[in-house]
């Protein structure tokens, strides 16, 4: 099987700064706007590099949204920046009016998802966010799964035309994916081809797979896993490809079952073969460090060899 | 348009019916025939209490942004005209969708940031309801504009006193929204909603780049020009019948139903 080498721990958000940067030294219609959260979502570069570029709105995420839509009606990319719980729910309308219907060329730049944001506590992880912008008619909705992978998806979100919803997290996690490979939309991507049980994942649970994947094989089981970095529009094709070939797949997310990648592929795949779900449940987050608490929500890469067991004996039953 | 659709907002819509036609008419430079979605080379307008669609599409149909004639499919299925402003439908003149009240002084700032980026010396107006002045999001604008400089973009309020429940000043009381505006760093400018001669000087004096952001509070009244509907909240959404439309049409020294 492929082996992935962590090439040192860094945060995805760190790579949502670095592609932002780059994004916006090629493409002077770049346009960056936060609430208050500069550093915390990387943007200090390019606030330095573009301060006439930059537009600090204050604690008023909901002025933020609305700016930025007024921004791309005059042909600007603005990308928004805060997180993810402020970026989503305390402005669904404004995101779903300005933003979704009125086809704004606006990415929302969302930092600190999940449970990994770790010590803030529940107020601050959203795990509702995917089903909320998986909902709005137009939203594309992107997950990469380390700094390398967010760098690229930055890039091709400044470059697609039409609103996008880009997530990203707080803590340094593993960075194991080629930072030459280009990013593209809607692609899902093959870390490891298999043929016994498909592992679909996105965000920080696909290093959690690649290492169930590597505990699986030791027990003499071959796991595929699937980054799965585009959540909407989703990759059915290579879904439906994988499941044709292992029988058996395990959706691993950070975010509740309510509305995510879980319940999108078992609307895409029903019934045609058995299927294991990673996930929230239906809880709010506690304080905590990342490690311990994606170990405490049953998100770590022990509870996907677990999950990967227990759908192998469903297909075999 | 309203009584034809038989439902929709015609108070509000009455009330600002003469400050539309001014500032379409006689104050912003603008061209159908060069609009552009961009809004890039002319004065761009944002309608941000987007329950007055009614009296938006009569001064961009008769501007020429689209045939005068469209008017009446005002709601109706597979019309452009949506009951609130839309721009997934085609319709020309409209840069943004509104509806959802306490957005469009936020998307017009970004609209006069961007053409003060792009060096366009053109001049961003929008308008909002003195209701959806409750929203808070109105005031986050307004901070941030003032912080910003912002002063390409004029916003205007149509002060007719009331909203769905009755006088704004029972509902949820604004208070002085002059002061308001004033303390938020605006400049702000009073001035009758229906005398033409007030509406354009409003419109003249708030034109400098002083590096304020400005608010002219139009005073109005809801329902203005037919009796039964005049400073009457029940009118704020409800349409005409056939016979209350021709009572009202009656009442206006012109009227224009040609479409």
């Amino acid at each position: 099987m492929t082996k992935y080498t962590d090439t040192g721990k860094k945060d995805t958000r760190s790579g949502f700064g670095e592609g932002l940067l780059r994004a916006a030294k090629d493409d002077d219609r770049i346009v960056a706007l936060t609430a208050d959260l500069t550093s915390s979502v990387k943007m200090g570069a390019f606030a330095r590099e573009f301060p006439n570029r930059f537009f600090q709105c204050g604690i008023a995420e909901a002025n933020m949204i609305g700016v930025a839509a007024g921004l791309a009606r005059t042909g600007k990319v603005a990308f928004c920046g805060s997180f993810a719980e402020f970026i989503t729910g305390r402005v669904y309308d404004q995101v779903r009016m300005m933003v979704a219907y009125g086809n704004a060329n606006v990415k929302l730049a969302s930092s600190h998802a999940g449970i990994s944001l770790g010590e803030d506590g529940a107020t601050h992880q959203t795990m509702e966010d995917i089903a909320l912008m998986r909902a709005l008619p137009g939203m594309t909705v992107i997950a990469p799964c380390d700094y390398n992978q967010t760098v690229g998806a930055t890039l091709a979100a400044a470059r697609y035309d039409g609103p996008v919803y880009l997530r990203f997290g707080r803590p340094a996690v593993p960075n194991f994916t080629n930072p030459d490979e280009p990013f593209e939309i809607g692609k899902v991507y093959v870390m490891n081809p298999g043929k016994d049980v498909t592992i679909a994942a996105y965000g920080h649970l696909v290093w959690e797979a690649v290492l169930a994947a590597e505990a699986l094989e030791a027990q003499g089981i071959s796991a595929e896993v699937l980054n799965v970095a585009t959540i909407k529009p989703l990759d059915v094709a290579a879904l439906k490809a994988s499941v044709s070939k292992t029988g058996a797949i395990v959706v691993a997310e950070e975010h509740n079952a309510a509305g995510g990648l879980g319940e999108a592929i078992a609307f895409a795949l029903a019934g045609q073969a058995p299927m294991e779900f990673i996930n929230g449940g239906d809880r709010f987050g506690k304080s905590g460090t990342p490690a311990e608490l994606l170990k405490l929500y049953g998100m770590d890469s022990g509870h996907i060899v677990a999950a990967a067991l227990k759908v192998l004996s469903k297909k075999q039953a | 348009m309203v009584s034809s659709a038989t439902c929709g907002h015609p108070g509000g819509s009455l009330s600002s019916t003469d400050i539309l036609t001014a500032l379409y008419f006689a104050v912003m430079e603008h061209s159908p025939s060069e609009w552009k979605t961009t809004a890039e080379g002319q004065d761009a307008f944002v309608l941000s209490a987007g329950h007055l669609a009614p009296v938006y599409y009569s001064v961009l149909a008769r501007s020429g942004y689209f045939p005068v004639s469209e008017l009446g499919t005002l709601r109706k299925t597979g019309s452009r005209l949506q009951g609130h402003p839309s721009v997934a439908d085609g319709l020309p003149g409209i840069l943004l969708p509104s509806g959802s009240l306490g957005q469009g002084v936020s998307a017009a700032a970004g609209i006069a940031l961007g053409k003060r980026l792009s060096g366009d010396p053109h001049k961003v107006y929008c308008l909002c309801g003195d209701g959806e002045s409750e929203e808070g999001q109105i005031w986050e604008a307004g901070m941030f504009a003032a912080h910003h400089k912002i002063d390409n973009l004029i916003a205007f309020t149509d002060v007719n006193g009331f909203q769905i429940d009755g006088a704004t000043e029972s509902v949820t009381a604004l208070a002085d929204l002059r002061e308001k505006w004033l303390s938020f760093g605006w400049e702000v400018i009073e001035a009758d909603g229906h005398d033409f001669a007030s509406i354009l000087n409003a419109f003249k004096l708030a034109g400098s780049a002083n590096g304020k952001p400005k608010m002219i509070l139009f005073h109005t009244h809801m329902g203005q020009g037919v009796d039964f509907m005049t400073d009457r909240c029940e009118w704020h959404g409800k349409a005409p019948d056939a016979r209350q439309c021709q009572d009202a049409l009656s009442q206006l020294e012109e009227t224009l139903g040609d479409y």
